[in-house]
């Protein structure tokens, strides 16, 4: 499989990247050459083969459900980029 | 003996204080990092008030690492402490909170003397992808240390330290220490807890360390292991003695060497170097098994998908919100996120992000992550047959010894295939170990042993059985002994 130019940008969308328009066509040519790599996969004959999720075929615990955490608002925001009034500040999303 | 239970020894008997210990490692620090940048942060104030309470508690007894300096991988939180991830993302991240591994490995009274280099979250086979810069090999400062966990391996190889803390989701702590020349262990998925370990790839991150020999291995071992409710994948076992698992006999011992692991692509040096290592488990009455895991080269495809797809959706939560990198002036909230992650990881970090993103998304799902899924149980099944056979399976860690900086960095696959004889294990979950087994143009080489799902126990039994009969694992670089 290879990737086109307008598929990395699309991908590169899809995971909120911006990529510099230049760096863009040896982006599509590494990322050509990785799936070259795991279209090696067609090779194995997984018929029938249950997918593993999990090395150890666990699922996940339960734990009860009891308030465990307790508040640290304060450490957590000293390490922000930016809040206010205990609040995350980001641009504007409403007119 | 064990490096650790001689400093352990010497600090019992007050022939040396854990202060004076920790000012020594500074020290080493000082005069040897500048040329291989194997740290990106000392923390030489906290370092020396953590010796200074260790010395308290030495006086009342204490753990047998208690006093003892080591270095962590920047990929485990530490309070206070700057915790990079070889990132411009968390370039400015100091976590509010400790790792459990650090926290257990503190309440062993260790002495953490800062944070090594690392390739940018934990992605890479030779530190070159770290925002830091490249750590260079003590043994060869032209070349690289191997990674992730390059900066561990290269500090513990060249006396910065006598252990550091690694992680290893596709072979990042046994090849770098095959490189560096010294032994390093990854244990069972789950065996140590990830909480507070920066995500890369989930159900392949597991914890571990380098040190000198494999005993020094089980000490550590012993402090990191356990049960953490805060790790929802964390296996509720108990944790047994695994410095007492250490006999050195191996009479008897059924050892697997697959075929496939000896195939085109290993380098003739290092062939010969694990096959005189595996002669030597047979001299000391280990049966040699010829077996065969017959998807091993589906091993590397399969995990360049199950690992970016995994680690695009935990560094989806790097979003220049919370904490870390935020770009300057954003327009608006799509703009935040596009030059936040746009510029805040770098190259390679990327294209796994990519490679994860598309192998998700919509119409490649099945053809990509679904079958990939498929493929990794049939290559922990192949290791569980092995494993009705044989107690324990001997291979090369790598295809050949450290090579240049800069020689692979241009070409990804290239790079990954580096990892062909030990990715197979983490998809598996298993627990492997690389010891030093000879040297090849000058340039260590390691042999891995694996063992069976949380046989931490017999697996450094064998490495130890190993180091108790050969000397690899004493030799030092050059100018750093």
């Amino acid at each position: 499989m290879s990737l086109k130019p307008e598929q990395v940008r699309k991908v590169a969308f899809l995971a909120r990247l911006r990529l510099d328009e230049d760096r863009v066509p040896e982006y599509a040519s590494e990322l050509s050459g990785i799936l070259g790599l795991v279209d090696q996969l067609e090779q194995a004959d997984t018929d029938g083969v249950e997918p593993m999720a999990h090395p150890l075929d666990l699922t996940a615990r339960l734990r009860p459900d009891t308030v465990t955490e307790a508040d640290q608002r304060d450490a957590f925001q000293a390490i922000a980029p930016a809040t206010e009034a205990g609040l995350y500040l980001v641009p504007r999303v409403i007119e | 003996m064990s490096r650790l239970r001689e400093l352990a020894g010497q600090l019992a008997a007050r022939k040396v204080s854990a202060v004076e210990l920790t000012r020594e490692a500074l020290a080493r620090i000082e005069q040897h990092d500048a040329e291989l940048n194997a740290l990106i942060t000392v923390c030489a104030d906290r370092a020396l008030a953590q010796a200074a309470a260790a010395d308290q508690a030495l006086a009342a007894g204490a753990s047998p690492l208690a006093g003892i300096p080591l270095i962590h991988k920047d990929i485990f939180c530490t309070n206070g402490v700057r915790t990079s991830c070889g990132s411009r993302m968390l370039d400015n991240f100091v976590p509010p909170y400790d790792a459990t591994a650090v926290e257990h490995l503190d309440a062993a009274g260790m002495i953490t003397l800062g944070k090594a280099n690392m390739d940018e979250f934990a992605m890479g086979s030779s530190n070159e992808t770290s925002f830091y810069g490249p750590v260079r090999n003590p043994w060869n400062t032209d070349c690289v240390p191997g990674g992730s966990s390059g900066g561990s391996a290269a500090a513990v190889a060249a006396g910065l330290a006598p252990a550091a803390t690694g992680t290893d989701t596709g072979g990042s702590i046994r090849q770098p220490a095959a490189l560096c020349g010294i032994t390093g262990f990854k244990p069972t998925y789950g065996r140590v807890s990830r909480w507070g370990m920066i995500a890369f790839a989930s159900s392949l991150d597991q914890a571990g360390c380098f040190a000198r020999s494999a005993e020094d291995c089980a000490l550590l071992l012993q402090a990191m292991a356990g049960f953490d409710e805060r790790d929802s994948t964390a296996v509720d076992q108990p944790v047994p003695d695994y410095a007492g698992a250490l006999t050195g006999d191996i009479a008897g011992l059924k050892i697997g060497v697959p075929s496939e692991y000896f195939a085109e692509g290993l380098d003739v040096g290092t062939r010969a170097a694990v096959e005189a290592g595996i002669k030597e488990l047979e001299a000391q009455g280990a049966a040699i098994v010829e077996i065969s895991l017959p998807h091993t080269d589906q091993a590397v495809p399969t995990y360049y998908v199950v690992a970016p797809a995994e680690a695009s959706s935990n560094l989806s939560r790097f979003d220049g919100v919370r904490y870390g990198y935020r770009c300057d002036n954003p327009s608006d909230l799509e703009d935040l996120y596009l030059r936040s992650r746009g510029e805040g990881f770098g190259r390679e970090v990327q294209r796994r992000i990519m490679v994860g993103t598309y192998a998700l998304s919509a119409g490649y799902y099945d053809a990509y992550y679904l079958k990939a899924q498929k493929v990794r149980r049939l290559i922990a099944d192949d290791f569980r047959r092995a494993f009705e056979q044989v107690d324990v399976i001997a291979s090369p860690t790598t295809q050949g010894p450290a090579f240049r900086l800069g020689e692979k960095l241009d070409d990804p696959v290239t790079m990954y295939l580096n990892d062909i004889y030990t990715i197979p294990a983490n998809l598996a979950g298993l627990p492997g170990i690389s010891v030093p087994c000879g040297l090849v143009n000058d340039l260590p080489v390691g042999m891995q042993l694996l063992a069976p799902w949380f046989e931490e126990g017999r697996l450094l039994n064998a490495a130890h059985a190993y180091q108790q009969a050969t000397d690899w694992h004493t030799r030092r670089p050059a100018g750093y002994e």
